[in-house]
């Protein structure tokens, strides 16, 4: 190719590449604008807590669900029930026992379109060193380049070892605790 | 000269009753509200709090039941010889002291009730029934709002000091007999 020149041949072989990657590659996650709470019951009071600190990946293309793919990691040293008593005991070895298990995870292994924006996220939630298998239903919400995934699962503490010892009594601590969040992410495709 | 021991005009059973279950509550909430406050994180001191929360609700309630009969209840007039024998100051004090306590049967729980929301607890009676807030989840309410759960707490315990004080004026100092009013037993 005579006429080539080495500029021309890189700004070509950037846009090949460019276009090869997913559509998807630079999605992210605005914590700001993100929350991730949680509602226990202590002697049948809903008392509500939430992660500070946490963070996704995200590679979601609602026209490729198979290859679609979410993860996440929460700083369990991040958890507060706004209530300083209360927060110095959560890092705490019967709690979420921090310095062992600083984070939990979540990881997808399956996303099903139910309609209406809406999805069912299967997949892997590990806390303190257990995992359980979750189904999470997620409903998305497009507004400009934001879009909102909300939903909420209930999950049972214990199955994480989440409160040992004399927290483990479910009559004081209900098993049940109800997860939910309200995830900003940019740069999502059309739904 | 003591005055002698008079059989004046008493208070009603009810009210009688009421009194003293009141007087029973307030030391038992003030006793355990003291206690609790003091103790580390442990399943004790939540035990303690959401009992005294749940307990501090019957006082409300009990409040509202004994006001609601004291204003369809006149109680006795004092003994003529009582009232006249009561410096002027006392008369004031008399009737300030159970309009404030009164008053303060309401205050103290409702501050408590309050703070209790506002900090993000709503109040769940017995663990079953969920009791509405009446204030917003806000930690800087709940912040302005945790020691007026405490001045009126002490406040209502200096009154009740002050009304026992009375009664043993009465009792053993002028030895009138007032206290007879109140006893419960036989007529």
């Amino acid at each position: 190719m005579k006429h080539s020149n080495p500029l021309t041949t890189l700004v070509l072989a950037s846009v090949a590449l460019l276009a090869g990657l997913p559509a998807f590659a630079q999605q992210a996650l605005v914590p700001a604008q993100s929350q991730i709470t949680f509602v226990s019951k202590q002697m049948g009071v809903p008392v509500e807590g939430r992660f500070r600190k946490f963070d996704a990946q995200v590679a979601f293309d609602p026209a490729k669900l198979a290859t679609s793919k979410v993860s996440f990691t929460i700083d369990t040293g991040s958890a507060t029930l706004g209530v300083k008593e209360s927060d110095a005991e959560l890092p705490k070895a019967p709690w979420f026992n921090v310095p062992k298990f600083p984070q939990a995870t979540f990881q997808s292994t399956a996303i099903k379109a139910v309609g209406a924006g809406r999805y069912e996220v299967a997949g892997k939630l590990s806390i303190k060193g257990s995992s359980q298998d979750v189904t999470v239903p997620v409903t998305m919400t497009q507004n400009g380049a934001t879009t909102m995934a909300t939903g909420s699962f209930p999950i049972k503490r214990l199955a994480f070892k989440i409160g040992e010892n004399e927290w483990a009594d479910t009559s004081m601590v209900a098993d049940d605790v109800q997860v939910n969040f309200k995830l900003a992410l940019t740069g999502v495709g059309k739904i | 000269m003591p005055l002698p021991t008079l059989r004046p005009a008493r208070y009603g059973s009810m009210a009688i009753a009421l009194h003293w279950l009141m007087a029973i509550a307030l030391v038992g909430m003030f006793a355990v509200g003291l206690y609790m406050t003091g103790l580390p994180f442990s399943m004790q001191r939540l035990k303690l709090y959401n009992w005294h929360k749940w307990a501090g609700v019957c006082v409300l309630a009990l409040a509202m039941l004994r006001l609601l009969w004291r204003l369809g209840h006149r109680p006795p007039a004092l003994p003529a010889p009582v009232a006249s024998a009561m410096p002027h100051w006392q008369h004031i004090a008399h009737h300030g002291t159970h309009g404030l306590l009164y008053a303060l049967f309401f205050v103290v729980p409702l501050v408590g009730w309050a703070y209790s929301s506002a900090a993000g607890f709503p109040i769940v009676f017995l663990g079953l029934l969920p009791l509405p807030s009446f204030v917003p989840v806000d930690p800087a309410l709940a912040e302005a709002l945790k020691p007026w759960h405490w001045i009126t707490a002490y406040t209502l315990a200096a009154l009740v000091a002050l009304h026992v004080a009375a009664v043993v004026q009465h009792q053993f100092i002028r030895r009138d007999g007032l206290l007879w009013r109140m006893l419960p037993g036989r007529r």
